[in-house]
């Protein structure tokens, strides 16, 4: 059921459109401008929804983001939930819906896209209302670089929902010379449509643009259409208004009970009535004016109930004038209606006078609250004002200052002016000499006359108030014990605050949690001090010496989507490729993640799993040739006089009395004495070496080595250079390599003789400059070859056609990972943890005896170190060779699946268990140590695993247990290495 | 002994077209195989030496680079730390000035070392270059804060890159990312972009 | 985001630098001959006051050195920032 309540004139909307649009399956119409709310209204739609908790009709509110009540869920053109009717900007085509509390997410992948900008400046102002305006002008006029922020579609603030005159033109005249200024101003960034969420030290602004929401389904895709707008300013300007308070009193939650400032912005922004019958309650001058301003706007306005005794005299005139009955020293009591207000109960505060009038709207004011939320997130500390029932900022800071109504000013001369002269000091602080003055116009606005009345919530029993019978709103769901509602969206009334204080909570903060008051999507913006006042009151204390609650960001509820920006699919964390990339792509490689790289894990053939591909390259590797892409493997290049010295205190091996022209494996330890990177050490010259470490500890350890060299040796002269990427690396690997090698490098002596184990040669490799090390992670016969990583594509294709012959076969980390741990070679941070010495490794023979220290070196005879239980790599054998012990699994001793230590209770047992059911707890099984590397090995011919294991040296031949679910695997401890104990094999 | 030209391969072959789709609104382009080498120093006194082999000063104001055309053609050199430089000369030049400069420095108090692939170079220019650059890059780079010739080392999105500013307000920039991040910053470019490309028509 | 203040760079934000734990901790000349409690001491132990912490820097993601810095750990204020070869100033 819907009606025009659009007047003939006025409001700031295009009267020439008409916009489509579908609110709870209703067809309805509204014009370009609009918000859903008016729009709503505009069709005499009051009602968006049900409350959370009882299930009673709610409507709309208020005309901002302090919205309480009217939650909607836009279906199309994308489904969003948890808007707010207020800020949704009206678009052809919309379809909404009423929410209950919560919203729902779509499966739907969002096509939108988000993203996010920095913007630097001198001053940013947070709001374009007067003072905002005055403030951003003041301080560009002094050349400070500039943005001014603001959450609505045009600026002007409060000015757009009043018809105030300044210098005797309406005041949207003024703002658009300020705003023409600003845009012609270098270094002025007005953004419109943009929130200011979050302030943090530094200057540091977080603000969220909703760019595109507003052209609905004509929203160019291109566009993002959020984004969040990351804003380093030097001095901060809070120009962000000021929400007006409601007052508590019996049913004050029935569709077309609003806030006044809220009708007053639906008349002269929107053009809207908010009623036919319209009742104005309130404890301060501001709401006469909307009573006024409603009454020339030709709507009926029976009764203002003005809580104060002493009447403004020229309003209450004005009032009289207009046919409107003030009554004095009077209060609302309660209300009637089904789905829509219909009587307002009244009633004198001396408690004499009674009475019910017949209205389908009431306006409410308690007051107006200073939105202080970006002050008190920068810290500053909050004074409660007693004369506006508020807080206002009680302190100076260095780098942000508040002006208008953020201040607690409400006349919008005096915003101007404040806002002018915060604008001055922000630029002044940052360096800027006052510009051109900006002049503070001649305001027509109705000036205050009487000071406000603070009212948190009119007094009276909950089922009786003034003695009449009170009858809960019985019809819709349940009934609560109250309707005194504190915060309308969590259904919470003043009953359940006088709960929490009466179960002992005094602490706000307490208060809040406990009755879910001021949690909701609007954070208690038009809730939180209505609490505040009531717990302080029934606590018999002054606000003024409590704390106030802590504003804690964001200011209004921000999109994850918004907060993710471009940071999602491809581009979600970066993606690290090698020189090869594109080939292993080609060539159908299967990758695996390696910290930020994509590495090939191994490279599926038509039909094959990775099992079989992985046994297929495993024997490739043992039997004829193999290579792989290691180019991740970290490089670090260091020279300088003192690198041999920094390279012993590093690793636990001696590096000093390595020779030019070879190569050793090296282990590098924390000062606890544990592993954290092992790699090889080439000696270039004899004063230079190249570095390698584990592709994912590559910046680790360069980090490790300056941090040494930079805080505790720097005399050592040592210059340590990262050249990961400038190489490419590519182990040829197998008892062929030696063949296919010697093809493409003729010049090179590739014979054991010539070209020994653990020692590199530079050469040419296929035409291209090489440095070819002969290491190996395999056991096997093994060239590393590293060419300038330009080359490396050229260098891998030719590798691949020299060896076709041989049947040379690319394979991936998952057949390195067998061949290393078929030779027992452990891999740091898979088989080590952080808690694991070079001695539990069994690698004793890498640990220097002969340096007086090496870091690590003190903690090795620390007690805990030299324990005989410590856990040990081994190796393990399943007695049934087909069984893959999982990578992580417990080794017990125990032949049978212990009962779990702790009962666990079915989730159909009965809570509250009686203690005297409860079984006595079987004693726990010991945990020896877990599996950390398995596999099934082609070479073996069966299935192997590393694992750490209490004194696991001293368990070789033991017969252990592992769980694989509810089955045991038996196992027998082995050394760890399983293939070619001689290492014979390496040397082809 | 130098490899074949032929069959080099930059590590953003084959962007050339996606980075074309971002004009005229920002030039994108890679410019690869320059010759780049760390330049360590920590004897002042050999400083003179090293600008005769370069043909250009040290720059020693921290986060700025020099640049100058020298024996060896144009070179720019970029402060990367109190000790620390990048050179930047043209493709093909890192041997001959990776021994000049070790000449240069003596062998006591100093390093190079050839990184010439580790990174790769992409310039950035036109109207909305430095827009995109505030996409992800933390850095204000307004020409009263970033005057021409700043060089910063810092984070564009997810990549560590070393920023060169040739000109702010003309919005010409260089940006130096290491090869394995280099797809990924190229993505994120040309992504970031997409907003500054000419409004096209939804089809009806 | 907050910023710190590299004593090379200028003002950078905190996402380009990692933190080093507590400065001026030196590594002991002789590690031989300490005891296995003084050992323990350097290894685990470090101070956690609240108020003014001399810390150590690293400006990770800019020119890579290591600096000093005085933290207030109850506002995270940045009270002083030093090179590692300078004393720790006085701070208010
Ligand atoms: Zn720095």
């Amino acid at each position: 059921m819907t009606a025009d309540f659009r007047l003939p004139r006025g409001g700031r909307i295009d009267r020439d459109s008409a916009l489509r649009f579908t609110f709870n399956g209703l067809s309805l119409t509204g014009r370009q401008g609009d918000t859903l709310a008016s729009a709503l209204l505009a069709n005499g739609v009051h009602q968006v929804t049900t409350s959370i908790k009882y299930g009673r009709p709610r409507g709309i509110m208020a005309a901002g983001v302090e919205e309480p009540n009217a939650l909607v869920q836009v279906a199309e053109p994308f489904a969003e939930p948890m808007l707010t009717a207020t800020t949704v900007e009206l678009y052809d085509g919309l379809v909404a819906d009423g929410l209950v509390g919560h919203g729902r997410l779509t499966d739907e992948p969002d096509p939108a896209r988000y993203d996010s900008k920095h913007a630097h400046c001198d001053v940013v102002v947070v709001g374009a209302g007067p003072a905002g305006l005055a403030a951003a002008l003041t301080a560009a006029r002094s050349g400070a670089r500039v943005v001014l922020v603001d959450d609505q579609n045009e600026a002007g603030g409060s000015l757009l929902g009043t018809d105030d005159y300044l210098d005797d033109r309406p005041s949207d005249a003024w703002v658009r010379d300020v705003v023409a200024e600003l845009d012609a101003t270098p270094d002025v960034l007005l953004l419109n449509r943009t929130a200011a969420f979050g302030a943090y030290q530094d200057g540091f602004v977080l603000a969220l643009q909703r760019r595109t929401d507003h052209l609905g389904f004509d929203a160019p895709r291109h566009i993002a259409r959020h984004r969040i707008w990351r804003i380093r300013a030097k001095q901060t300007v809070i120009a962000t208004g000021a929400h007006e308070r409601p007052i508590v009193f019996g049913d004050n939650d029935r569709p077309g009970i609003m806030l006044a400032g809220a009708a007053r912005t639906y008349l002269h922004r929107y053009g809207v009535q908010v009623g036919r019958r319209v009742g104005v309650f309130t404890t301060n001058d501001s709401a006469y004016v909307a009573a006024i301003e409603l009454a020339e706007a030709g709507v009926d306005v029976p009764v203002l109930i003005d809580a104060r005794h002493d009447v403004p005299p020229k309003l209450g005139a004005e009032c009289a004038a207009r046919g409107i009955d003030v009554y004095a020293g009077h209060v609302v009591t309660g209300t009637e209606g089904r789905d829509h207000l219909t009587d307002v109960h009244i009633g004198s505060l001396t408690g004499w006078h009674a009475d019910t009038v017949v209205c389908d709207t009431l306006l409410v004011s308690g007051g107006w609250n200073p939105a202080v939320h970006l002050f008190s997130q920068l810290g500053g500390a909050l004074r409660y004002a007693p004369g506006l029932g508020a807080y206002v900022p009680g302190e100076r800071l260095p780098t942000a200052r508040a002006a208008g109504s953020a201040a607690g000013a409400f006349e919008v001369t005096t915003c101007i002016e404040q806002g002018a002269g915060a604008g001055r000091d922000a630029a002044r602080a940052a360096g800027f000499s006052p510009g051109v003055e900006v002049a503070v116009p001649v305001a027509d606005a109705r000036a205050e006359e009487t000071p406000s009345a603070v009212l948190w919530s009119v007094p009276g029993e909950p089922n009786g108030v003034f003695g009449a019978e009170y009858v809960p709103n019985a019809p819709f769901g349940s009934v609560p014990d109250d309707a005194r509602f504190v915060d309308l969206q969590r259904d919470a009334t003043v009953s359940d605050v006088l709960r929490a204080t009466g179960a002992g909570l005094s602490s706000l903060e307490h208060v809040k949690r406990y009755t879910t008051i001021g949690t909701a999507h609007d954070q208690g913006k038009t809730s939180g001090l209505l609490a505040a006042g009531i717990v302080a009151d029934a606590l018999g204390e002054d606000l003024a010496d409590r704390r106030p609650t802590t504003f804690r960001p964001p200011y209004t509820s921000v999109p994850f989507a918004a907060l993710g920006g471009r940071d999602r699919g491809e581009l979600y964390d970066p993606v690290r490729v090698t020189a090869l990339h594109d080939w292993h792509v080609a060539h159908g490689a299967e990758f695996e993640d390696v910290g930020q790289w994509k590495r090939s894990r191994h490279y599926p053939r038509q039909g094959e799993d990775m099992h079989a591909a992985v046994l297929r390259e495993c024997r490739a590797a043992r039997e004829g040739v193999a290579l792989m892409d290691a180019s991740t493997l970290g490089k670090i290049d260091v020279q300088g006089p003192d690198a041999a010295e920094l390279l012993d205190m590093l690793y636990t091996n001696m590096m000093s009395t390595l020779k030019v022209g070879r190569i050793r494996y090296g282990v590098m330890c924390g000062i606890d004495g544990m592993v954290i990177d092992d790699g090889t050490v080439i000696r270039l010259t004899e004063d230079r070496f190249l570095l390698t470490t584990t592709t994912g500890n590559a910046a680790m350890v360069l980090d490790w080595v300056e941090e040494w060299l930079q805080t505790e040796w720097p005399h050592l002269r040592v210059f340590a250079t990262s050249v990961t990427e400038h190489w490419v690396t590519v182990p040829l690997v197998g008892p062929r390599s030696r063949e296919v090698l010697a093809t493409l490098a003729p010049d090179l002596d590739v014979s054991n003789d010539a070209f020994g184990f653990m020692t590199w040669q530079d050469g040419t490799v296929a035409g291209i400059p090489a440095r070819v090390c002969r290491i190996s992670f395999s056991g096997e016969l093994a060239y590393e070859i590293n060419v300038n990583a330009w080359h490396g594509l050229a260098l891998w294709e030719a590798l691949i056609e020299a060896g076709e012959p041989y049947g040379i076969t690319p394979y991936g980390t998952e057949t390195m990972h067998v061949l290393r741990a078929e030779k027992g070679y452990p891999i740091v941070g898979q088989d080590t943890d952080g808690t694991v010495t070079p001695q539990d490794l069994g690698m004793s023979w890498a640990v220097s005896k002969k340096k007086a220290d090496f870091i690590g070196k003190r903690s090795f005879a620390r007690p805990e170190n030299l324990r005989p239980d410590r856990k040990h790599l081994v190796g393990l054998l399943p007695a049934d060779p087909t069984v893959l012990l999982p990578e992580g699994g417990q080794i017990i001793e125990s032949d049978h699946l212990p009962e779990p230590p702790v009962q666990c209770l079915s989730p159909h047992s009965p809570a509250g268990l009686n203690r005297a059911h409860r079984v006595v707890a079987q004693p726990p099984v010991r945990m020896l140590g877990h599996v950390t590397s398995s596999y099934d090995s082609a070479a073996l011919g069966r299935t192997f695993a590393l694992a750490v294991l209490r004194s696991g040296r001293e368990r070789i031949g033991e017969k252990l247990y592992v769980p694989i679910g509810d089955q045991l695997a038996a196992v027998t401890v082995t050394e760890t290495v399983l293939y070619d104990k001689e290492g014979a094999r390496r040397d082809g | 002994m130098t490899a074949d030209i032929a069959t080099r391969r930059s590590p953003l072959d084959g962007w050339t077209s996606r980075f074309t789709e971002l004009a005229p609104a920002v030039r994108l382009a890679e410019r690869p195989f320059l010759a780049q080498l760390t330049l360590r120093l920590t004897d002042t006194s050999r400083a003179a030496a090293v600008s005769r082999v370069l043909g250009v000063e040290l720059p020693e104001t921290p986060c700025t680079f020099s640049s100058g055309t020298g024996p060896h053609g144009p070179v720019e050199v970029a402060w990367l730390g109190p000790d620390e430089y990048l050179v930047l000369a043209q493709p093909g030049l890192q041997r001959t000035l990776e021994s000049a400069l070790r000449e240069a420095i003596g062998d006591t108090h100093g390093a190079v070392v050839d990184v010439s692939a580790q990174r790769t170079t992409l310039t950035l220019s036109g109207p909305r270059a430095r827009d995109l650059l505030a996409h992800g890059c933390a850095i204000d780079l307004h020409p009263s804060a970033s005057p021409i010739g700043t060089c910063v080392q810092t984070l564009l999105a997810q990549a560590g890159i070393i920023l060169l500013v040739r000109d702010a307000d003309a919005g010409e920039f260089v940006v130096l990312v290491r090869a394995s991040f280099a797809t990924y910053l190229a993505a994120w470019l040309v992504d970031a972009g997409m907003e500054y490309r000419e409004y096209r028509e939804q089809p009806v | 985001m907050q910023l710190i203040p590299c004593p090379w760079c200028g003002p950078r934000e905190e996402v380009e630098f990692h933190y080093g734990g507590q400065a001026h901790v030196a590594y002991p000349a002789e590690s031989a001959a300490l005891s296995d409690e003084e050992w323990a001491k350097f290894v685990f132990f470090r101070d956690n006051p609240r108020g003014p912490f001399a810390e150590r820097w690293s400006h990770a993601a800019g020119c890579r050195r290591w600096f000093n810095a005085v933290r207030d750990t109850r506002s995270y204020e940045l009270l002083a920032v030093y090179r590692p070869d300078q004393e720790r100033p006085v701070t208010t």
